[in-house]
Formats: structure tokens, sequence, C-alpha cells
């Protein structure tokens, strides 16, 4: 690659992974990765347990350090991970503003958690919400702070099947309000092809695959692009044979 | 379950509709609280069997004590009636003794409870944040927690005398103790997956240990405080019955001294109302920090 062209890239690009390698002990989990996400695109990470998906995030995220290569990555960044992490001893809205600042803080908490269709419950203990409206909270905590790159680490996994479909239904909406890149790792088919611009596959600690994904809406719910594009997910995933 | 469970028996008898009840076996159905026809009287009986709580037994004990007392059963000179020491803690009172002992003893409860909680929260708080405070501090004070507070009391004399002061540290040595250990160990043990959230949101490192260190430590803040309140009342007792001429612990040396079981009775008595008192004390600060626990029931 020229100067010139990484330059550009740097510039499109909302993260830039750069031949990164981790380790733990003798286990090499990232072998040499390449990812870049460009401004405002949805790449979703799909891989089996254990593949070094939430490894690559953390690194993302700042709290990981690479063994060799480089992760370049907004300082405006925010992340959501698998459990809805609330502090069990805050209410929702000064959970939301925990990394707030300034007067407005609490108008922006409270327009977010409104925005995540959470507006009247800013006086609620974590204990008092459910699963999906936790991870809700979480959410608004990631999008308060007006970030430019979204970290999403299985954040519906552990919702129920039509919660999660409200999820995707919010996660979609607040992309059109909110102009920031996404990675969201998930070992679920059926949510990357809801959900992403993207599908990258994650094999042996390296991007196995990448598939745009240029679907309407409608063609993401049942068409033979999905169908096609599904049996190619699995097949990257090593699981054509039973499709 | 068991009574259920031979379905065949029941299947013999004809005529009776027990294909439902043999298809599912045991059942159980809940309803809301108090939604069943027996639940007042229940809940008479309920009100009945604990009417004063965790406190039921030391009444009752205390209602069998007075009667055995009073049926001569137990001599005055070992064990007095529960309304014999009343009257004389009533008598100590009237004479005088009894309110300044208590005014002393309180005041170096406080004093030695003051300086050892102001030491062990700052010792702790800097031990649970820094390595170079776990550094400093944990091995003195694992060697401290060794050491019975009885043990120190002959240096303390040997040390300071017979005055206030080896009175106070003693006390303030029992506080101190329990509180760093349970402070720097709450400290230590907040969630990492809240502490690691945390940075992700940009929350500063002032936001970190006043927002998540703080309020997550607090549980165990709030064990050691117990700890501390009955180790102080501890250290209290001790010094006051060893070497004093003054107090609740010189009450009941003095009762011992000319047989006045009463006496030493009233005295054992404000001891025990004391550790009540802060142990009451405590419960309120949970109910009053920690609503935010699943675990928590109003009350």
């Amino acid at each position: 690659m020229s100067t010139a062209s990484v330059t550009l890239a740097r510039q499109q690009a909302s993260a830039l992974i750069d031949d990164v390698i981790r380790r733990f002990g003798d286990r090499v989990v990232l072998d040499h990765l390449y990812l870049t996400i460009a401004a405002e695109e949805l790449v979703v990470l799909l891989g089996p347990s254990g593949c070094g998906k939430t490894t690559l995030l953390r690194l993302m995220a700042g709290l990981d350090r690479p063994d060799g290569g480089t992760v370049e990555v907004p300082a405006r960044r925010a992340i959501v991970f698998q459990g809805d992490r609330l502090l069990p001893w805050q209410r929702a809205l000064p959970n939301v503003a925990l990394g707030l600042r300034g007067p407005d803080a609490g108008q922006r908490a409270r327009a977010a958690l409104a925005e995540v269709g959470l507006a009247g419950r800013e006086r609620a203990w974590p204990k008092e919400l459910s699963g999906g409206e936790a991870q809700r909270v979480a959410l608004a905590r990631a999008l308060v702070s007006q970030p430019e790159l979204v970290l999403l680490d299985e954040p519906f996994a552990a919702l129920d099947a039509i919660t999660r479909l409200r999820m995707h239904n919010l996660v979609r909406a607040l992309r059109r309000q909110h102009h920031a890149a996404m990675l969201l790792v998930t070992h679920d088919v059926d949510e990357a092809i809801a959900l992403a611009d993207r599908i990258v596959v994650m094999s042996q600690g390296r991007i196995a695959a990448s598939h745009p994904v240029t679907l309407s809406a409608a063609e993401r719910e049942v068409s033979s692009g999905r169908e096609g594009l599904r049996a190619a997910l699995l097949a990257d995933l090593g699981l054509a044979n039973r499709h | 379950m068991t009574e259920t469970s031979a379905a065949p028996a029941v299947a013999e008898v004809p005529g009776l509709a027990t294909d439902a009840v043999t298809a599912t076996g045991a059942r159980e159905v809940f309803v809301a609280a108090g939604a069943r026809r027996d639940s007042v009287l229940a809940r008479g009986r309920k009100r009945l069997s604990w009417p004063l709580g965790i406190y039921t037994t030391p009444v009752a004990i205390l209602i069998i004590w007075e009667v055995l007392a009073e049926a001569g059963v137990l001599s005055p000179t070992y064990a007095p009636a529960p309304t014999a020491i009343a009257r004389t803690a009533v008598d100590l009172w009237r004479q005088g003794v009894l309110g300044p002992d208590l005014a002393i003893s309180l005041r170096r409860a406080a004093i030695g409870l003051a300086l050892g909680l102001s030491a062990g929260i700052v010792t702790g708080v800097i031990g649970g944040l820094l390595t170079s405070g776990e550094n400093l501090f944990n091995g003195i004070v694992q060697i401290f927690n060794t050491i019975p507070i009885l043990a120190i009391l002959p240096v303390m004399i040997v040390w300071f005398g017979i005055g206030e002061l080896p009175k106070v540290l003693i006390i303030a040595f029992g506080a101190f103790v329990p509180m760093y250990l349970n402070l720097f160990a709450a400290i230590r043990g907040v969630d990492q997956r809240l502490i690691e959230m945390a940075r992700t949101t940009g929350a500063g490192r002032w936001r970190l240990v006043t927002r998540v260190m703080f309020p997550g430590a607090l549980p165990g803040f709030l064990v050691g405080l117990r700890f501390s309140l009955a180790y102080s009342i501890l250290g209290l007792v001790a010094a006051e019955t060893v070497n004093a001429n003054s107090g609740i612990g010189f009450l009941i040396t003095n009762g011992q001294t000319y047989l006045q079981t009463n006496q030493v009775f009233v005295g054992l008595v404000i001891y025990s109302i004391l550790g009540l008192l802060a142990d009451q004390f405590v419960r309120a600060l949970e109910r009053a920090l920690l609503r935010w626990r699943p675990s928590y029931e109003a009350a």
C-alpha cells in the first residue's frame, strides 16, 4: 500500500486493525489480523465461541494491548458489553451519565434514555429493570457520549427472541440518529444478516471471509439473497453440511 | 410427593375422574399472599409465635429466669431476678453512681471508636486503592490481627499507666483492625467488570473511585463497622475491668469485691444493651445505604 492510499484509508476509516497479534501463553488468539471499518459502517463480526472475537473487541476498546501490530480507533468510542454492567447502586439516569461532564449532562442522559424508549424510567434501580430494559440503558450509556465508534460484544445474546428482535429495530433506528461506525460481535447468523452492512467471519485468529450485505430491509427478512448469504456464512463457519 | 405417586391405587377406584390427577402427579397451587381463606388465622399465628422477632428468645429467657428466681430455685447471690437487677439499676442511678459511670464509659468508647475507625478507614482506603498502600499497611495489620486485645492490655498499662489513654487506645485498637481488613478486602473485591466498564465510559479517576469503588465497597465497609463496634465494646470491657476507678467496668469489679451480684449484672446488662444498640445502628445504616441491593427487602 502506498503512503497516499494509507492516508486516504485512514481518513475514511473509523477503525484500522493492522497486522495485530495477541497471544495468551502459547495460544495465538489473533494471528496477523487485518480489519478496516469505514465511517458509519456497521460491521458484524461472526465466529464460533473462542475464536477471538471478544479479544479483538477488547483490543479495540483499549482494555487490552496487542502483542504485535497496531490498533487505531477513534478516541471517542463506546462499548456495550454482553451483560448490562450497570452500577447496581445507581439509578438509571446516573448510570447513563457516568462518563458525562458539564451542566447539561443530566439533560443529555435524559435524552439518551428517551431515545432507547425508557423515558420515565430515569429513577429506576437496575434491579427493577428487565433484561431488555437494562441492556437498553447500557446502550443509552454508550450512545450518550456521541461516539464515533460503538463496539457491541454480543449485546443481545442473553435476551429472549422477541426482545432481541425489538433490540434490532432499536439499533436500526439509532443508526439513523447517530452517525457512528459500529462493530457488533455475535455468533447469531440471523442477527448478523438483520443488521450488517458487512459481515466478516473470523476463524483461527484471522478474518476468513468478508460479505458486504446490500439487501433491503424486506429482503433481509425473506429472500433468495438472504438464503444465499446465510448458506455462505454457514459454510464459512464450517456448518455447511448441516444446512 | 410420595402420597400422590401411588397413582394406580387411585385409578382402581371406579367412578372417580382421576385422569387429570394421574396424568400430572403431585400439584402445587400458588396464589397471592393473603388471598387464601385461612390467611388471617395463619398470620395471627405467625404474629403470636414470633411477637418480638429475634428478641423472642432473650425475652423468654428473662421471663423463665424471673419465675425461677421468684420461686427460689435460683439463689439471689448467684443470679438475682431480672426485676431485682432493674431495681438495683434504679437505686444506683438515684445514688448518682450509675449515671457518671455510664457517661465515662460512653466517652471512652466514643473517643476510642472515633480514633480507631478514622485510622481504619484512612488506611483501608489507601491500602485498597494503592499497591504501595497495601505494602505499607497490610503486613502490620495482619500481625495486629493475630494479637488478642486482652494480650496488649499489660503493655498498654506499662507504657501509659492506668489513666484514660490506655483504655481509649485499647478500644481504638479493637475498632481499627477489623475496619482496615474489611475495607481493604471490600475495595479489592469490587466487581472488575464494573471498573472496566466505568473506564470505557470516559469517567475519570475521581468518578471511578467515588461512583464505583466506594459504593461497591460499602457492604464490606458495613461488615467492618459491625465488627469494629463489637470489638471496641470488648476492648472497653477489658480495659475497664482490669484497671479502672470509674466506669461500668469499675461498677462490675466493685460489685464482685463486695459480693453485690445485682450490681455485677447491672453492668453486664448495660454492656449488652450497648452491643445491641451498636448492632441496630449498623442495621439501620444498611437499610438506608443498601437499598439498591437485589437481596434487599423493604422492611
